[in-house]
């Protein structure tokens, strides 16, 4: 069964249409990686698929319930999908505490939460990204580019999601803190059954964490398949183009005249 | 940036602004118990006194004591700045929000409404509202406060509007927070810093604004008084007694300055979560030196112009000011040696100080950056004394630069052929006509369609990509001996990464310059560089061979920046390794 | 900003030029522009129409006093046009604006624009000199204190220097005027302390207005070099070894115009409104002391005519600082609203 299915999306920012006719679905408990340089749409797909944007056709699924209608049925749809982002930088309010930050996400689940519930709800959730729960009362401020980056999974998971979207989640990061921060999506995936839709430009990063690869390029969907068949044998130029583009360690890149 | 490291009140700009408002606040409750009988007392016979022990600003022609007028009128004056301040404030406020929670169009209307009020001065607003609601003390205070309104929700709309952006208020939205929560609990408190600095420096500007009304006659009416109103019946005696105009003047300055003064220190204060989480992070990288001794400047052995280096730095140490009076040393003792025509990579992280030195090495490293080396060459020019007009001129031929912002690295008020062509003017003394074609041949040459209309375009005409080789070509315009790329690709896409790499490589081949190309993906400099050089931390741990790198690299960070990078290659079934799980220690972050 | 948004922008600016079914960013800056300025005017007129039907009360009874007889405030208000029906009034008003006919004074009895004809050199000639007193000043000050320290060299003369020009950014002009007029006039007699049509006479009146707008666009352009003296276009001019005066005056320079000639324009505009007070001050038969003087006795006609010439010199100001933009400025980027 997929968690997430998106089918024929249509995204238009006033007269420019970022995203024409995408269609694509995260199986339950899989990550799918969605690859693109920048102006493919992929950003844009994740915008839709959350609701920070309107779609302007096609429908967004999630567990099999659409989330574009109107009614308690598709936002409790639309709260099943949390977003983790770019910048760790942004992605928390400055003023707030990392905890109040968390537990403000637990809205998502639909559910009253008393102050107690959510004090131990972010506690769990700290410890779960590996994070010292006493510092529930710290300002981001206080913590380095990877702690946020996890403290920002915490309040995706606060809002008890059944999709996660990770939107070039560990492009801003240095190579060293970006294996620890992959390496928790995983395990997470694990723990909880989540379902993943990894959005990156960077094509290893992808092959290492996707099950399936959706390639992406003008708004379009260039390829899908699942991940080391369509790696290993591309059946679009583009996809080929991109595969060679990827430095190899120790590899001389070479360069047709 | 300000440096103090005491908390905003304990600044000197607050500490004068926090005793200027204690002294305002003071003189407007006691005055009229103290000075009150002086200030209304008439008497005959002092009429026009000039200044003098008993009256410091004479008397007016009443006989009444100009100074404990002054004094007294501090009350009236400084409760219609504050009222008018915060009709402006409640105002813009209020404005300010509603248009940042309306749907586009009425938006639009109401922004373009505010920015029509603002193109107008203030003092016109005001005297227009003080037609309507006439001359009195409530007429200008009603006035001034609304003139402030549009220039205040400008503000107010613009800060909600840039946190309404970032991606916390994203996030929120995701979870399921309404517009009103999110201005509640996500913009407000963001915007509440700004709003204050601001709110005192309009106060400074409502009170001028009222001393400018009421000296015009138009504010406080008599037998009630301000210190504009004291102007200006002082000004009428000006040639009689100087003081009884300059005394009401001091008292407006003054009261102005104060309230500029909090606002500088409250905007001081402001920044000091900025300063903290930077000074955090170089703590972090390197250990605080203070004061770094610098020993006597090690005499240069001759210079060898010798053929198998083209630019060497031995023992550099690059340190910057850390804002209380020491220093922080971010490269420590560095040697780098490139060969003509050698390719030769410098990989790390973010703080390892590759950046500095590749800065460094190319003499660019200005104040506050302090650069101390053992020798430095670069073609047999010691790059350490000053340079002479003809040193300087041979470095602006064989030495290029390639920054990794595309967007900013080239003069965005200029030509692509302006800045092409400024080397072969000025250097090697070509007319304008040699140095164009020299600057078409050199976009030609990085694949550059119609390179002559090219020139004519701005950089903003050009892709990321495009700029990116247009800064190649810049160096292509001379003789390059050297060039270094700092970061070049990493803001690009990869495909575009591609090309621009093999723009590079064919510059290379062309004119046997030397590279030094920047980055941190190890994996990238291992493929295009001869030589790669790996630093951590401010120091060079590794130089290995970039083909036998796999093999070769030895020092465990080396290994460990191998290890945890992904590539098409990696084992997907086991978790990466992560650099904590080596035996040397890194920003605890890493450490999990 | 990340990088993503920024090549997403460029990339789509681009496309904007090649394919040009739209129309070019200066274009589009000019009609915006534009656009705003028709809507400006409208909001002027309108402003200055209903200005007297705003006032609390009837206006005709305030500017004649209590004491005026009924018949008079009748023949007045029937003068004005007050007695016909808005509408009316407000064609009446715009036709009477296209002919130049900006009606009559209670006071004086003369026509408004032939009053605000007579007065209206005096305050142009004050704000376009202390204009380029202003200018001629601000500009060496706020390049020398930015190149000067740059890096943070000598510290102790910019600190010195910016504490200067924040206290006469402080003080506004008309305070200024005072203590001149104290020092100059009163203690030293060097320099008339009212009048108006000498050089003599001008000189108070000008460096009174001036300096304040001289020290705050001192700092905008020290603060605006600062930044541009910061980028990496400016390490890539410095790495082609260029002498200093081409670094600065071709690199640097033309950088700081856009937002130097924006503060300028807003300046310009203060200064217009800031003469009200000199002029008070001074004595000066200018534009700003009819004004003053229409609002003290009330005579409403006088003070709409006048706040309608303030408004549209402003207008008009705005529109040559964008005109010159676009001629200058290569984006005329300006991405705004």
């Amino acid at each position: 069964m997929n968690a997430l299915e998106v089918d024929g999306l249509v995204v238009r920012y006033g007269r420019d249409t970022v995203v024409s006719d995408v269609s694509l679905a995260v199986p339950q408990g899989r990550t799918l990686g969605l690859v693109g340089e920048s102006g493919s749409g992929k950003t844009s797909v994740a915008n839709a698929v959350v609701g920070l944007v309107r779609p302007a056709g096609g429908d967004i699924r999630v567990g099999g319930e659409t989330v574009l209608a109107r009614g308690r049925a598709a936002v409790r749809a639309q709260r099943k999908v949390q977003l983790v982002f770019q910048d760790p930088f942004s992605a928390l309010d400055p003023r707030m505490t990392i905890g109040a930050s968390i537990a403000e996400a637990t809205r998502a689940t639909g559910r009253r939460w008393s102050r107690q519930e959510k004090v131990e709800r972010v506690r769990a959730l700290l410890a779960q990204v590996h994070i010292d729960p006493e510092r529930a009362g710290e300002l981001p401020g206080a913590f380095s580019g990877g702690q946020r980056q996890r403290i920002t999974i915490a309040r995706a998971l606060a809002g008890e999601p059944t999709v996660l979207i990770a939107d070039e989640v560990t492009s801003a990061l240095d190579v060293s803190v970006q294996g620890a921060v992959l390496n928790l999506l995983r395990e997470l995936q694990a723990q909880l059954g989540l379902s993943i839709l990894f959005i990156s430009h960077n094509l290893a990063v992808v092959r290492y964490i996707s099950d399936e690869v959706c390639v992406m390029r003008h708004g379009r969907v260039v390829e899908m398949g699942e991940t080391e068949g369509l790696l290993a044998a591309p059946a679009d130029p583009y996809t080929r183009e991109l595969l060679e583009a990827v430095p190899v360690l120790g590899r001389r890149m070479t360069f047709e005249e | 940036m300000a440096t103090t490291k005491h908390s905003r009140l304990r600044s000197p700009a607050g500490i004068a602004a926090t005793l200027g408002a204690i002294a305002l606040l003071l003189i407007s409750v006691f005055a009229s118990f103290i000075w009150g009988d002086a200030a209304g007392q008439t008497s005959v016979t002092d009429r026009l006194a000039p200044s003098s022990w008993d009256a410091p600003f004479g008397t007016d022609q009443l006989g009444r004591d100009v100074f404990a007028r002054v004094m007294v009128a501090t009350q009236l004056s400084m409760m219609l700045t504050l009222g008018a301040t915060a009709i402006s404030v409640v105002g813009g406020l209020i404005l300010g929000l509603i248009a940042t929670v309306l749907p586009r169009h009425p938006r639009r209307l109401v922004t373009g409404l505010i920015d029509i009020l603002l193109a107008f001065p203030w003092l016109l607003l005001v005297l227009f509202f003080s037609v309507i609601w006439g001359a009195s003390a409530m007429g200008a205070m009603l006035a001034i406060g609304f003139a402030g309104v549009p220039s205040l929700a400008r503000l107010v709309y613009n800060l909600a509007s840039s946190v309404s952006g970032r991606d916390f208020v994203r996030a929120a939205r995701v979870v399921g927070v309404g517009p009103f929560g999110i201005l509640a609990r996500h913009v407000m408190p963001n915007i509440a810093g700004p709003l204050l600095v601001n709110t005192a420096a309009t106060a400074s500007v409502t009170l001028l604004s009222f001393a400018g009304l009421s000296f015009l006659g138009l504010g406080v009416q008599a037998p009630e008084y301000d210190w504009g109103r004291l102007l200006q019946e002082g000004i009428l005696r000006i040639y009689v007694n100087p003081m009884s105009a300059i005394g009401p003047g001091l008292a407006i300055v003054i009261a102005g300055l104060i309230f500029t003064l909090a606002s500088e220190a409250l905007a001081i204060g402001s920044g000091e979560g900025v300063r903290a989480t930077r000074a955090l992070a170089a703590a972090s990288v390197t250990g605080r030196r203070r004061a770094v001794d610098r020993g006597p400047a090690v005499p240069l052995q001759q210079t060898d112009a010798s053929s198998d280096t083209i630019a060497e730095v031995r023992g550099l140490r690059v340190a910057f000011p850390d804002g209380e009076g020491g220093t922080v040393e971010r490269v420590h003792g560095v040697d780098l040696t490139i060969a003509p025509g050698e390719v030769v990579g410098i990989v790390g992280e973010s703080g390892s100080g590759k950046s500095l030195t590749a800065m460094a090495l190319a003499g660019l490293l200005e104040s506050p950056a302090e650069v101390q080396v053992t020798r430095h060459h670069f073609d047999g020019i010691d790059m350490s004394s000053t340079l002479s007009r003809e040193e300087q001129s041979r470095l602006g031929v064989e030495l290029a630069m390639v920054f990794q912002d595309p967007l900013t690295s080239l003069n965005p008020a200029l030509t692509v052929g302006r800045q092409l062509t400024e080397v072969p003017e000025v250097h090697l003394g070509m007319n304008s006509r040699d140095s164009r074609e020299r600057a078409s041949a050199a976009l030609a040459s990085v694949h550059i369609p119609e390179p002559g209309r090219r020139l004519r375009q701005y950089p903003h005409e050009f892709s990321g990509g495009m700029r990116q080789r247009a800064m190649i070509a810049m160096g292509l315009t001379a003789r390059p001996r050297l060039l270094i790329a700092d970061e070049p690709t990493t803001a690009l896409d990869v495909t575009v990464q591609r090309q621009v790499i093999s723009v590079l490589k064919e510059a290379q081949r062309a004119t046997g310059a030397a590279i030094v190309f920047i980055s941190h993906d190890i994996a990238l400099v291992s493929a295009i560089c001869d030589r790669v050089v790996v630093m951590n931390g401010g120091e060079v741990v590794e130089v290995v061979s970039a083909e036998r790198i796999r093999e070769e690299a030895t020092h465990p960070y080396t290994r460990a920046l191998i290890a945890c990078l992904p590539d098409m290659t990696s084992d997907r079934s086991v978790p990466l390794p992560t650099i904590g799980t080596t035996n040397i220690t890194l920003p605890e972050e890493v450490v999990q | 900003m990340s990088h993503d948004t920024g090549r997403t922008r460029s990339a789509r600016a681009e496309g904007r030029f090649s394919l040009g079914e739209r129309l070019s960013p200066r274009t589009s800056f000019l009609l915006r522009r534009l656009g705003r300025l028709a809507a400006s005017v409208c909001v002027v007129v309108l402003a200055s129409f209903f200005l007297i039907h705003l006032v609390p009360g009837d206006p005709v009874r305030a500017a004649l006093g209590p004491s005026a007889s009924p018949e008079l405030v009748a023949a007045t208000q029937a003068s004005l046009g007050l007695d016909k029906p808005i509408l009316q009034q407000f064609v009446d008003y715009l036709g009477g604006l296209l002919t130049g006919d900006l009606g009559t004074s209670i006071q004086s009895h003369r026509p408004v624009a032939q009053t605000i004809a007579e007065r209206f050199p005096a305050t142009l000639l004050l704000a376009v000199a202390a204009f380029a007193v202003a200018i001629a000043g601000a500009l060496p000050i706020g390049l020398g204190m930015a190149i000067s320290s740059r890096g943070g060299r000598r510290r102790g003369l910019d600190a010195a220097l910016s504490s200067l020009l924040g206290v006469l950014i402080a003080i506004p002009g008309f305070l200024l005027a005072v203590g001149f007029i104290a020092l100059f006039s009163v203690q030293l007699g060097l320099l008339p302390a009212a009048g108006w049509g000498t050089i003599r006479s001008g000189i108070l009146p000008v460096l009174a207005l001036a300096l304040g707008p001289m020290a705050y666009l001192a700092r905008i352009v020290q603060v605006e070099m600062i930044t541009v003296l910061g980028t990496t276009y400016m390490t890539t001019a410095r790495a082609k070894r260029l002498p200093s005066r081409l670094v600065y005056f071709r690199h640097a320079l033309p950088n700081i115009v856009t937002a130097t000639l924006t503060v300028g324009g807003l300046i310009l505009s203060g200064l217009t409104a800031a003469t009200v007070l000199v002029e008070t001050v001074f004595a000066i038969p200018g534009l700003g002391t009819t004004m003053v003087a229409a609002v003290s006795t009330k005579d409403y006609p006088m003070v709409q005519g006048v706040v309608l010439v303030y408004a549209l010199i402003v207008l008009g100001v705005n529109l040559v600082v964008d005109l010159i933009l676009i001629t200058i400025d290569p984006r005329s980027s300006i991405t705004e609203g």
